[in-house]
């Protein structure tokens, strides 16, 4: 009996080893040939479509195929790519774009006034489902596509007009002076005739105008990329590929960067955070970056409302009895930067020394005194909790923050996690959090505008945009509309230092930190640079 | 035995039909919106989410959604992933790949916690017994992850033994670890199981008796012993197997191996209703087979059981 | 144990079961023998019997007094507060007051593992004794009944074996939100765990059935449920305790990956568990902060397998002799 189940037990092994055999044939070989650059990505959770990409597992080969209006450089600073020029009238409330002559997508159609104006028209239009079709709010004739039922998807934007094959106009239904950035965001890509005909088809097998084109798309294994010959704009790659390994673990891939088996990864395993800028197997990268960590305390919870003196005293308590540097360096092991206000040190207009930014200074004395001065107000004894999704890798942060307030605070506070991102964010959007909670932004568009409208506008409130706190704080809006109508980027972004002047009184969120642009590279792979939106910058690199 | 095997194949109907109404709803009682987490932090288009749940059946009543879905199943049309991916594809993905993983833990706690566990219960007491006790010890209270991911650095990235993480098409030698690794705390409780079936079964009459016949020591230990003391082993073992493959999350992650455990963590996650459920009774049918093979080797290790 | 070599004929076991024939009519008399004096003792009374005379039971039940000790009296052995946790001191050596150095946010590993003996103990063992009750009933009733009982308690137990963990895991505590009783670890880990017990109960039960005892007990016109918990589930009962008691560390590690879901208990409440799965990230580093509760953990586990192999032995005595 035993010899019996011993030889079945080998026979169904080496049915295993036959199949594995059989499977290794086939493996990629990408890592041989010379000048493919292997990465690091998660699958994308949406078809590869530019205006349904939403998320970093579809935005980083997207960013790859298609070329906007115009590209940001590592840096964030913006310039015209597929843009001749880029001209608003005198109150920006309507664009006049010239694209340039010769741009052709890789099924060798041209790109023309037509491939963008249709391109926007269908990603705003609610029949098409997609995901991005807010980024479109603003253009004359969006509230007309919004009633799917009554749509049969291929209606066109009122505001947009073409005028010949390389100019469009674009009217705004409001000012946007930064309308000529969010252009750059991978939402506004042209998309050629051949989309149309099969939405499906494309967003498995994109057909883009960009620095790479597409090569093959093997889900949950890899997406190939190669050097688009035709490539003329402003980030010619140095490379002939790059190659996207799908992983379920960065720590998986950190162990691959260790063996060489894969050449970049743009993050940071928790467990490696103390040890990845001293380990020889790797190349570190570890900059200040763009994405802001903050927590926010709803602005109409009872004794922390951001209109009453005591709410306002109490929310300046907190924010300066979190020690940031120690969060950063201990609990993050130095990926991240603390926080002085809130946009972030990559975005133009960034200042550490803003009105207000000493709120943002660990100073546990002072903390007690404010705390004691709210208390004198009207007495607080409440537990103070704070809600995260558990399935983030949150937990250590907040289990320090909670630590923090009730040492250098003295009041009761307790984590609250939640174990699902969607059970959060539906938590946090239909407001029955009765405490703080975790919030984050990571930019669309390098742009001031991008972090504090989106995020503390009155019109963001309740429901109709990302204003989760529901502040509103009419001195603050006015400055925004006055930022939208200002004349250049430069006077905008100082109207958008005297609206965090009273955003850092107000707190309605406290900014935590800015996580960095942290990665690391096998050690044989040259030209490693990380850009904005804390990616590396794959066209520069080479081995 | 036909009809009973026929019988038992009739009986997996009700099953799969409960199970997955049983699934279903909980996918359904998942709390949160599937729709609005895939905005995002970002702020959420009503009218776009509205055309989503239109075209995934979200807005429909949970009993109606398990009827389509039960509907189109029948055709073998299990539907589209929130990602625009038609589930059977995924799945043909990932179960090839967690098949060739789960075999390999299995035929590994199988052979090594058997023959671990006759050494030990036949040497009850002796240093061996102790070794062995103390290893499976180990295996029970370190967990998966920090041997997964200990073996992983050290035998991997250290010394280079192992391939650190298994390629798109994983071979042999790629999940020859980590199927180690999934397959250590199933092997210690073998280990103790066949252990103690073993030492007492040593000591009943009928091997007193064989022994006293003049049969040799090795016919008496494969012709009685063993099969005498298999019975709960191979319970055991039956019933592993369906749980290797659904419950190989923390291995899979560690070893970047695209499987079930991955993927039904994720759609989990998601609120996938379609993938989970067309996962579950995938992993549903796996089980029911294996415990009607266990069903069938009861009889064939006990003449004295039998099915009618 | 010191006479198993030599078996004593003052040594025979009162009550023993195999009576073959009137003292005075054999010559094998006094092997046989059966101490008529003695009052007739059931199996469990002759168990405790061989139990208090064996080593292994009373090492394992002193190590299971001092965990059970520690586990009712933290506080007697340290005066560190478990939750006091400074960021100052993240993953600070060990030092006076603090033996064991401390863990990632700066809590004392030592009170830690003191006071995470109480919830780890408490969710291991009543959720080893809710699996095995429930699982041993419910099997034993699959494996003896047989028919359509069989069916539909096997067919049962294939649905909730189907049932992903972290689904069920998840919508189960949902409902209990706001508790902070460890019943609904409890709870949620008994609900996924007794069916495996269930199936090995199913087994055993169905080759104890046909053993002669049962013939003879029914022959001698028993009950079959009387046959059912007087004979056959204490003599199938052997492989139930063995994957019970090893299932006791698994339950402990489980309540911490449901806290680590976020479902769990609260993070204020300390467990080995929790602790261990904390720790894992820093293993490389420091990987002592994962050491000491894992220790604890196997030091438990292995009081109570050790248990479990003494009242096994003792259940079955034909093993004992051996």
């Amino acid at each position: 009996m035993k010899k019996k189940a011993l030889a079945i037990a080998a026979a169904v092994c080496a049915v295993a080893t036959m199949l594995g055999g059989c499977g290794s044939s086939s493996s990629s070989s990408s890592s041989a040939s010379s000048n493919i650059i292997t990465a690091y990505a998660s699958e994308p959770q949406n078809p590869l479509i530019p205006g349904n990409t939403n998320e970093t597992g579809g935005g980083k080969p997207g960013d790859l195929l298609f070329a906007r209006l115009v590209s940001f450089e590592a840096k964030g600073n913006a310039s015209n790519e597929v843009a001749e020029s880029i001209t608003p009238n005198d109150d920006a409330t309507q664009y006049t774009i010239k694209i340039k002559d010769g741009w052709k997508f890789t099924d060798g159609t041209p790109v023309t006034a037509e491939s963008f104006t249709k391109a926007w028209s269908y990603v705003a239009n609610a029949k098409n489902a997609q995901k991005c079709s807010s980024f479109f709010s603003t253009i004359k004739g969006f509230t007309d596509l919004q009633d799917a039922k009554n749509l049969k998807g291929d209606e066109q934007l009122s505001g947009l007009k073409v005028v010949d094959d390389h100019t469009f106009t674009v009217d705004m239904s409001q000012p946007d002076a930064t309308f000529p950035i969010k252009v750059g965001y991978l939402a506004f890509a042209p998309l050629p005739e051949s989309f149309y005909k099969d939405p499906k088809a494309f967003g498995e097998a994109p057909v883009g105008n960009g620095p790479y084109k597409f090569s093959k798309w093997d889900h949950n294994k890899e997406i190939d990329l190669v050097k688009n010959p035709d490539y003329k704009g402003n980030d010619v790659p140095k490379n002939d590929g790059v190659t996207f390994k799908i992983y379920t673990d960065d720590k998986a891939a950190y162990a691959d960067i260790q063996a060489g088996n894969l050449d970049v990864m743009e993050s940071v395993p928790a467990s490696a955070t103390k040890t990845f800028q001293k380990d020889p197997k790797v190349q570190a990268y570890n900059k200040a970056g763009s994405v802001s960590q903050t927590f926010t305390i709803p602005s109409n919870l009872e004794h922390f409302q951001t209109n009453t003196e005591e709410g306002q005293l109490r929310r300046q308590a907190i924010s300066m009895a979190i020690n940031r540097e120690q969060l950063t360096d201990k609990v993050l092991g130095g990926i991240a930067t603390p926080a002085t206000e809130f946009t972030s040190p990559l975005t133009p207009g960034y200042s550490s020394s803003l009105k207000g930014a000493d709120n943002l200074k660990f100073n546990a004395a002072k903390a007690k005194e404010l705390w004691a001065k709210a208390d004198a107000i009207s007495k607080y004894d409440g537990q103070l909790t704070f809600a995260y999704n558990a399935d983030g890798g949150a937990k250590p942060i907040y289990d320090a923050i909670v630590n923090q307030l009730k040492n250098n605070l003295g009041i009761d506070a307790a984590t609250n996690p939640m174990p699902t991102f969607q059970e959060f964010r539906d938590a946090v959007t239909n407001r029955q959090i009765k405490g703080a909670f975790r919030t984050g932004w990571q930019p669309d568009y390098p742009s001031a505008e991008n972090y504090l409208f989106q995020l503390y506008a009155s019109s963001a409130a309740d429901g109709n945009g990302s204003n989760d706190g529901d502040y509103k704080n009419a001195e603050f809006d006015k400055l925004m509309d006055e930022a939208y109508a200002a004349k250049s980027t430069e006077d905008a972004n100082k109207i958008y230092q005297q609206a965090q002047e009273i955003l850092l009184n107000d707190l309605p969120a406290i900014p935590l930190y800015y996580s960095n642009a942290a990665g690391v590279a096998s050690t044989s792979v040259k030209g490693f640079e990380m850009n904005w939106q804390n990616l590396p910058v794959y066209e520069e690199l080479t081995k | 035995m036909g009809k009973y095997l026929l019988r038992r194949i009739l009986q997996m109907i009700p099953v799969v039909l409960g199970a997955t109404l049983l699934v279903y709803a909980l996918v359904f009682a998942l709390p949160g919106d599937p729709v609005k987490a895939m905005f995002g932090d970002k702020p959420v288009n009503e009218a776009v989410a509205a055309q989503i749940r239109a075209e995934y059946n979200l807005d429909k009543p949970f009993i109606i959604q398990y009827l389509l879905f039960l509907k189109n199943a029948f055709t073998l049309d299990f539907g589209n992933t929130f990602a625009g991916q038609p589930v059977i594809d995924e799945i043909g993905r990932a179960f090839p790949v967690t098949i060739k993983l789960a075999v390999m833990a299995f035929c590994f706690e199988a052979i090594f916690g058997v023959v671990f566990g006759i050494i030990s219960g036949l040497k009850k007491g002796k240093w061996y017994d102790s070794v062995i006790l103390i290893v499976s010890l180990l295996l029970i209270s370190v967990p998966t992850f920090v041997t997964g991911f200990a073996g992983q650095y050290f035998l991997g990235v250290q010394w280079s033994l192992i391939p650190v993480t298994a390629s798109s098409n994983p071979t042999f030698t790629e999940l020859l670890f980590p199927a180690m690794v999934l397959g250590s705390v199933s092997m210690a409780y073998i280990i103790r199981l066949t252990r103690s079936e073993i030492s007492s079964n040593i000591a009943q009459d009928y091997v007193r008796t064989a022994r006293a016949k003049g049969m040799s020591n090795g016919s008496v230990m494969t012709r009685h012993v063993l099969r005498n003391s298999l019975i709960p082993v191979v319970t055991y073992l039956g019933q592993d197997l369906g749980a290797l493959m659904g419950g190989a999350m923390i291995t899979e992650q560690i070893f970047n191996i695209h499987g079930v455990g991955f993927l039904t963590y994720q759609s989990i996650l998601k609120g996938e209703g379609n993938l989970v459920v067309s996962i579950v009774t995938l992993l549903l049918l796996v089980f029911v087979i294996c415990n009607l093979i266990v069903d069938m080797l009861y009889a064939a290790l006990d003449p004295r059981i039998r099915y009618e | 144990m010191t006479d198993e070599t030599k078996p004593s004929v003052y040594e025979t076991l009162p009550g023993q079961e195999r009576y073959v024939a009137p003292i005075d009519e054999t010559p094998l008399q006094d092997v046989d023998k059966v101490d008529e004096s003695a009052p007739a003792t059931s199996m469990w009374a002759d168990a405790w019997r061989t139990l208090r005379k064996n080593p292994l039971f009373i090492i394992s039940g002193l190590l299971i007094v001092c965990i059970v000790f520690v586990a009712l009296f933290p506080g007697v052995i340290t005066k560190v507060d478990p939750n006091y946790c400074n960021l100052d001191n993240s993953l600070g050596e060990a030092e006076a007051g603090h033996p064991f150095g401390y863990d990632f946010q700066g809590c004392d590993v030592f009170a830690r593992t003191v006071y995470g003996t109480r919830t780890s103990l408490s969710v291991g063992l009543l959720t080893t004794i809710i699996v095995v009750a429930i699982g041993t009933l419910i099997g034993a009733v699959a494996g003896f009944c047989g028919g359509w009982v069989d069916a539909l308690l096997s067919r049962i137990i294939d649905i909730f074996y189907s049932i992903p963990f972290l689904l069920g895991a998840i919508v189960v505590l949902q409902m209990f939100r706001t508790s902070s009783s460890i019943w609904k670890v409890v709870l949620v880990l008994a609900l996924f765990g007794w069916v495996s017990t269930a199936r090995i109960a199913r087994g055993s039960v169905m080759e104890a059935k046909n053993l002669e005892f049962n013939t003879a007990s029914t022959a001698l016109g028993s009950t079959p449920m009387r046959n059912l918990f007087r004979h056959i589930i204490p003599n199938a009962l052997a492989p139930i305790i063995v994957i019970g008691t090893t299932s006791l560390g698994s339950y402990i590690v489980s309540e911490a990956t449901l806290s680590f879901l976020g479902v769990g208990l609260p993070t204020t409440t300390v467990s080995w568990g929790g602790d261990i799965s904390q720790a894992q990230v820093n293993l490389m580093t420091n990987p002592m902060v994962l050491f000491y509760p894992s220790v604890a953990l196997a030091i438990t586990v292995l009081s109570f397998i050790m248990m479990g192999d003494a009242v096994k032995d003792a259940l079955d005595p034909k093993s004992r002799t051996a």
